[in-house]
Protein backbone atom coordinates (compact mmCIF):
# COMPACT_ATOMS: atom_id res chain seq x y z
CA UNK A 1 0.00 0.00 0.00
CA UNK A 2 1.62 3.23 -1.07
CA UNK A 3 0.89 6.84 -0.30
CA UNK A 4 -1.67 7.34 -3.07
CA UNK A 5 -3.79 4.46 -1.83
CA UNK A 6 -3.77 5.84 1.69
CA UNK A 7 -4.64 9.30 0.38
CA UNK A 8 -7.71 8.02 -1.43
CA UNK A 9 -8.74 5.92 1.54
CA UNK A 10 -8.30 8.84 3.91
CA UNK A 11 -10.37 11.18 1.74
CA UNK A 12 -13.15 8.66 1.42
CA UNK A 13 -13.26 7.97 5.13
CA UNK A 14 -13.10 11.67 5.99
CA UNK A 15 -16.25 12.60 4.15
CA UNK A 16 -18.00 9.29 4.71
CA UNK A 17 -17.74 9.30 8.48
CA UNK A 18 -18.01 13.06 8.66
CA UNK A 19 -21.46 13.11 7.10
CA UNK A 20 -23.09 10.75 9.61
CA UNK A 21 -23.50 13.22 12.45
CA UNK A 22 -24.75 16.18 10.43
CA UNK A 23 -27.13 13.88 8.56
CA UNK A 24 -28.79 12.77 11.78
CA UNK A 25 -28.79 16.32 13.12
CA UNK A 26 -30.42 17.79 10.03
CA UNK A 27 -33.09 15.12 10.05
CA UNK A 28 -33.95 16.02 13.63
CA UNK A 29 -34.09 19.76 12.82
CA UNK A 30 -36.45 19.21 9.90
CA UNK A 31 -38.59 16.80 11.94
CA UNK A 32 -39.03 19.28 14.77
CA UNK A 33 -39.74 22.11 12.37
CA UNK A 34 -42.43 20.10 10.56
CA UNK A 35 -43.94 19.09 13.86
CA UNK A 36 -44.08 22.71 14.98
CA UNK A 37 -45.68 23.76 11.68
CA UNK A 38 -48.18 20.94 12.03
CA UNK A 39 -49.21 22.19 15.45
CA UNK A 40 -49.48 25.82 14.40
CA UNK A 41 -49.74 26.25 10.63
CA UNK A 42 -49.98 30.04 10.86
CA UNK A 43 -46.49 30.30 12.34
CA UNK A 44 -44.89 28.62 9.34
CA UNK A 45 -43.72 32.01 8.06
CA UNK A 46 -41.53 32.40 11.14
CA UNK A 47 -40.48 28.79 11.54
CA UNK A 48 -39.30 28.12 8.00
CA UNK A 49 -36.49 30.73 7.81
CA UNK A 50 -35.21 29.68 11.22
CA UNK A 51 -35.25 26.07 10.07
CA UNK A 52 -33.15 26.95 7.04
CA UNK A 53 -30.65 28.81 9.19
CA UNK A 54 -30.38 25.86 11.55
CA UNK A 55 -29.89 23.51 8.61
CA UNK A 56 -27.13 25.70 7.20
CA UNK A 57 -25.26 25.83 10.49
CA UNK A 58 -25.41 22.07 11.05
CA UNK A 59 -24.52 21.42 7.43
CA UNK A 60 -21.32 23.38 7.91
CA UNK A 61 -19.92 20.49 9.97
CA UNK A 62 -20.29 18.19 7.00
CA UNK A 63 -18.70 20.87 4.86
CA UNK A 64 -15.66 20.96 7.16
CA UNK A 65 -15.23 17.21 6.60
CA UNK A 66 -15.58 17.73 2.85
CA UNK A 67 -12.96 20.48 2.82
CA UNK A 68 -10.54 18.22 4.71
CA UNK A 69 -11.19 15.50 2.13
CA UNK A 70 -10.43 17.96 -0.67
CA UNK A 71 -7.25 19.14 1.02
CA UNK A 72 -6.10 15.56 1.42
CA UNK A 73 -6.86 14.77 -2.21
CA UNK A 74 -5.55 17.88 -3.92
CA UNK A 75 -3.23 19.51 -1.42
CA UNK A 76 -0.77 16.78 -0.65
CA UNK B 1 -10.72 13.45 -21.10
CA UNK B 2 -9.52 13.89 -17.58
CA UNK B 3 -11.48 15.77 -14.95
CA UNK B 4 -9.36 18.52 -13.42
CA UNK B 5 -10.24 20.02 -10.08
CA UNK B 6 -7.90 22.37 -8.30
CA UNK B 7 -8.28 23.81 -4.83
CA UNK B 8 -6.65 27.11 -5.72
CA UNK B 9 -7.95 29.32 -8.52
CA UNK B 10 -5.91 29.28 -11.71
CA UNK B 11 -4.06 32.28 -13.06
CA UNK B 12 -5.55 33.68 -16.24
CA UNK B 13 -3.11 36.44 -17.14
CA UNK B 14 -0.52 38.66 -15.52
CA UNK B 15 -0.74 42.41 -15.00
CA UNK B 16 2.94 43.23 -14.77
CA UNK B 17 3.96 40.85 -12.02
CA UNK B 18 0.50 40.54 -10.43
CA UNK B 19 -1.19 37.25 -11.32
CA UNK B 20 -4.89 37.72 -12.06
CA UNK B 21 -6.86 34.58 -11.25
CA UNK B 22 -10.23 33.68 -12.69
CA UNK B 23 -12.18 34.29 -9.49
CA UNK B 24 -10.46 37.67 -9.12
CA UNK B 25 -11.64 38.53 -12.62
CA UNK B 26 -15.21 37.60 -11.76
CA UNK B 27 -15.00 39.58 -8.53
CA UNK B 28 -14.02 42.71 -10.47
CA UNK B 29 -17.01 42.15 -12.74
CA UNK B 30 -19.34 41.72 -9.74
CA UNK B 31 -18.04 44.88 -8.08
CA UNK B 32 -18.35 46.96 -11.23
CA UNK B 33 -21.86 45.62 -11.80
CA UNK B 34 -22.97 46.51 -8.27
CA UNK B 35 -21.51 50.01 -8.43
CA UNK B 36 -23.04 50.74 -11.83
CA UNK B 37 -26.39 49.32 -10.68
CA UNK B 38 -26.37 51.51 -7.57
CA UNK B 39 -25.49 54.64 -9.54
CA UNK B 40 -28.16 54.00 -12.17
CA UNK B 41 -30.87 53.35 -9.58
CA UNK B 42 -30.12 56.42 -7.49
CA UNK B 43 -29.79 58.78 -10.40
CA UNK B 44 -33.47 59.69 -10.40
CA UNK B 45 -35.02 58.94 -7.03
CA UNK B 46 -38.78 59.42 -6.89
CA UNK B 47 -40.76 59.87 -3.65
CA UNK B 48 -43.25 57.30 -4.92
CA UNK B 49 -41.02 54.53 -6.25
CA UNK B 50 -41.73 52.41 -9.25
CA UNK B 51 -39.90 49.73 -11.12
CA UNK B 52 -36.39 48.81 -10.01
CA UNK B 53 -36.34 51.39 -7.24
CA UNK B 54 -39.32 49.58 -5.72
CA UNK B 55 -37.50 46.27 -5.58
CA UNK B 56 -34.34 47.79 -4.14
CA UNK B 57 -36.29 49.66 -1.47
CA UNK B 58 -38.11 46.45 -0.59
CA UNK B 59 -34.80 44.65 -0.11
CA UNK B 60 -33.23 47.42 1.93
CA UNK B 61 -36.23 47.87 4.18
CA UNK B 62 -36.59 44.14 4.68
CA UNK B 63 -32.94 43.91 5.68
CA UNK B 64 -33.19 46.88 8.02
CA UNK B 65 -36.31 45.53 9.74
CA UNK B 66 -34.71 42.14 10.19
CA UNK B 67 -31.61 43.72 11.72
CA UNK B 68 -33.71 45.91 13.97
CA UNK B 69 -35.65 42.89 15.23
CA UNK B 70 -32.40 41.15 16.10
CA UNK B 71 -30.56 44.05 17.68
CA UNK B 72 -33.47 46.01 19.09
CA UNK B 73 -31.86 49.45 19.20
CA UNK B 74 -32.47 51.97 16.42
CA UNK B 75 -29.10 53.73 16.68
CA UNK B 76 -27.11 50.52 16.72
CA UNK B 77 -29.10 49.26 13.77
CA UNK B 78 -28.02 52.19 11.61
CA UNK B 79 -24.38 51.61 12.60
CA UNK B 80 -24.40 47.91 11.89
CA UNK B 81 -26.66 47.93 8.83
CA UNK B 82 -24.13 49.03 6.17
CA UNK B 83 -21.63 46.26 6.86
CA UNK B 84 -24.15 43.45 7.24
CA UNK B 85 -26.22 44.42 4.22
CA UNK B 86 -23.15 44.97 2.03
CA UNK B 87 -21.84 41.54 2.95
CA UNK B 88 -25.22 40.03 2.11
CA UNK B 89 -25.60 41.75 -1.26
CA UNK B 90 -22.00 41.15 -2.28
CA UNK B 91 -21.99 37.44 -1.42
CA UNK B 92 -25.45 36.97 -2.94
CA UNK B 93 -24.49 38.61 -6.24
CA UNK B 94 -21.15 36.81 -6.32
CA UNK B 95 -22.87 33.47 -5.85
CA UNK B 96 -25.76 34.09 -8.20
CA UNK B 97 -23.60 35.34 -11.05
CA UNK B 98 -22.40 31.78 -11.52
CA UNK B 99 -25.77 30.82 -12.91
CA UNK B 100 -25.64 33.03 -15.99
CA UNK B 101 -25.54 30.67 -18.98
CA UNK B 102 -22.43 30.12 -21.07
CA UNK B 103 -19.92 31.72 -18.73
CA UNK B 104 -18.76 28.53 -17.02
CA UNK B 105 -17.74 26.93 -20.30
CA UNK B 106 -15.41 29.66 -21.52
CA UNK B 107 -11.81 28.54 -21.45
CA UNK B 108 -8.64 30.48 -22.04
CA UNK B 109 -5.12 29.41 -22.73
CA UNK B 110 -2.90 30.92 -20.07
CA UNK B 111 0.37 29.98 -21.65
CA UNK B 112 0.59 26.47 -20.23
CA UNK B 113 -2.86 24.88 -20.48
CA UNK B 114 -6.53 25.66 -20.91
CA UNK B 115 -8.09 27.00 -17.74
CA UNK B 116 -11.69 28.12 -17.17
CA UNK B 117 -12.09 31.86 -17.61
CA UNK B 118 -14.55 32.31 -14.73
CA UNK B 119 -14.78 30.57 -11.40
CA UNK B 120 -16.96 31.20 -8.39
CA UNK B 121 -15.83 34.28 -6.46
CA UNK B 122 -16.27 32.58 -3.11
CA UNK B 123 -14.55 29.41 -4.33
CA UNK B 124 -11.28 31.19 -3.67
CA UNK B 125 -10.34 30.70 -0.04
CA UNK B 126 -8.30 33.90 0.04
CA UNK B 127 -11.38 35.97 -0.77
CA UNK B 128 -13.50 34.25 1.88
CA UNK B 129 -10.71 34.57 4.43
CA UNK B 130 -10.51 38.32 3.87
CA UNK B 131 -14.27 38.71 4.37
CA UNK B 132 -14.04 36.66 7.56
CA UNK B 133 -11.17 38.77 8.88
CA UNK B 134 -13.21 41.92 8.21
CA UNK B 135 -16.09 40.40 10.18
CA UNK B 136 -13.93 39.27 13.09
CA UNK B 137 -12.10 42.59 13.34
CA UNK B 138 -15.41 44.45 13.31
CA UNK B 139 -16.76 42.20 16.05
CA UNK B 140 -13.72 42.75 18.26
CA UNK B 141 -13.66 46.50 17.70
CA UNK B 142 -17.38 46.85 18.35
CA UNK B 143 -16.98 44.80 21.51
CA UNK B 144 -14.21 47.10 22.70
CA UNK B 145 -16.27 50.19 21.84
CA UNK B 146 -19.46 48.96 23.48
CA UNK B 147 -17.94 47.46 26.64
CA UNK B 148 -14.84 49.54 27.15
CA UNK B 149 -11.38 47.97 26.67
CA UNK B 150 -11.02 46.50 30.15
CA UNK B 151 -14.62 45.39 30.30
CA UNK B 152 -14.14 43.50 27.08
CA UNK B 153 -10.92 41.86 28.24
CA UNK B 154 -12.61 40.85 31.47
CA UNK B 155 -14.88 38.60 29.47
CA UNK B 156 -12.00 36.38 28.52
CA UNK B 157 -9.54 36.75 31.39
CA UNK B 158 -11.29 37.08 34.70
CA UNK B 159 -9.56 35.72 37.74
CA UNK B 160 -12.45 35.50 40.18
CA UNK B 161 -12.24 31.75 40.50
CA UNK B 162 -10.67 28.96 38.45
CA UNK B 163 -13.98 28.03 36.82
CA UNK B 164 -14.62 31.41 35.26
CA UNK B 165 -10.97 31.59 34.22
CA UNK B 166 -11.36 28.32 32.35
CA UNK B 167 -14.62 29.43 30.77
CA UNK B 168 -12.93 32.65 29.71
CA UNK B 169 -10.14 30.70 28.03
CA UNK B 170 -12.71 28.58 26.24
CA UNK B 171 -14.43 31.72 24.98
CA UNK B 172 -11.09 33.01 23.72
CA UNK B 173 -10.50 29.81 21.76
CA UNK B 174 -14.07 30.08 20.53
CA UNK B 175 -13.34 33.51 19.11
CA UNK B 176 -10.41 32.12 17.15
CA UNK B 177 -12.41 29.18 15.92
CA UNK B 178 -15.08 31.55 14.60
CA UNK B 179 -12.62 32.55 11.89
CA UNK B 180 -12.24 28.96 10.75
CA UNK B 181 -15.90 28.08 10.98
CA UNK B 182 -17.23 31.17 9.19
CA UNK B 183 -14.75 30.93 6.34
CA UNK B 184 -15.00 27.18 5.86
CA UNK B 185 -18.78 27.27 5.81
CA UNK B 186 -18.95 29.72 2.92
CA UNK B 187 -15.92 28.40 1.05
CA UNK B 188 -16.88 24.75 1.48
CA UNK B 189 -20.43 25.22 0.30
CA UNK B 190 -19.52 27.15 -2.84
CA UNK B 191 -16.44 25.09 -3.73
CA UNK B 192 -18.20 21.78 -3.10
CA UNK B 193 -21.06 22.99 -5.29
CA UNK B 194 -18.63 23.70 -8.10
CA UNK B 195 -16.89 20.34 -7.77
CA UNK B 196 -20.23 18.56 -7.67
CA UNK B 197 -21.32 20.38 -10.83
CA UNK B 198 -18.15 19.50 -12.70
CA UNK B 199 -18.35 15.86 -11.64
CA UNK B 200 -22.02 15.63 -12.60
CA UNK B 201 -21.46 17.27 -15.96
CA UNK B 202 -18.53 14.96 -16.53
CA UNK B 203 -20.53 11.80 -15.82
CA UNK B 204 -24.08 12.52 -17.03
CA UNK B 205 -24.38 15.83 -18.85
CA UNK B 206 -28.09 15.72 -19.74
CA UNK B 207 -30.98 16.42 -17.33
CA UNK B 208 -29.37 14.78 -14.29
CA UNK B 209 -27.38 17.85 -13.13
CA UNK B 210 -30.61 19.87 -12.89
CA UNK B 211 -31.62 18.89 -9.31
CA UNK B 212 -28.04 19.55 -8.21
CA UNK B 213 -28.14 22.97 -9.85
CA UNK B 214 -31.40 23.74 -8.05
CA UNK B 215 -29.82 22.73 -4.76
CA UNK B 216 -26.80 24.87 -5.50
CA UNK B 217 -29.06 27.86 -6.24
CA UNK B 218 -30.80 27.49 -2.88
CA UNK B 219 -27.45 27.05 -1.16
CA UNK B 220 -26.07 30.22 -2.75
CA UNK B 221 -28.86 32.34 -1.31
CA UNK B 222 -28.89 30.65 2.08
CA UNK B 223 -25.13 30.86 2.57
CA UNK B 224 -25.10 34.58 1.83
CA UNK B 225 -27.90 35.04 4.34
CA UNK B 226 -26.22 32.88 6.99
CA UNK B 227 -22.87 34.66 6.68
CA UNK B 228 -24.33 38.13 7.13
CA UNK B 229 -26.67 36.98 9.88
CA UNK B 230 -23.82 35.39 11.81
CA UNK B 231 -21.90 38.66 11.50
CA UNK B 232 -24.89 40.44 12.99
CA UNK B 233 -25.27 37.94 15.83
CA UNK B 234 -21.57 38.06 16.70
CA UNK B 235 -21.60 41.86 16.83
CA UNK B 236 -24.64 41.73 19.08
CA UNK B 237 -23.07 39.12 21.35
CA UNK B 238 -19.81 41.02 21.61
CA UNK B 239 -21.59 44.09 22.88
CA UNK B 240 -23.28 42.36 25.76
CA UNK B 241 -21.74 42.67 29.18
CA UNK B 242 -21.40 39.52 31.20
CA UNK B 243 -24.10 39.64 33.80
CA UNK B 244 -24.30 36.11 35.07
Amino acid sequence: MDATTFKLLAAGLAIGLGAIGPGIGQGMIAAKALEAIGRNPEASGKITPMMFVGLAIVESLAIYALVIAFIILFGF
Amino acid sequence: MKLEISLAPETVFHLGSFPVTNSFLLMIIVTVFLIVFAIVITRSLKPVPKGWQNIVELLIEGGRDFIRETIGDEKKTMKVFPLVFTLFIFILTANLINFIPVQQSLFINNGEKMVPLFRGVMADYGMVFVLTIITVLTVQISGIIMCGPFGYLKKFFNFKNPLTFFVGLLEFVGELSKILSLSFRLFGNIFAGEVLMSVMLFLLPFLVPLPFMALELITAIIQAFVFSMLTLVFIKMAGEMEEH
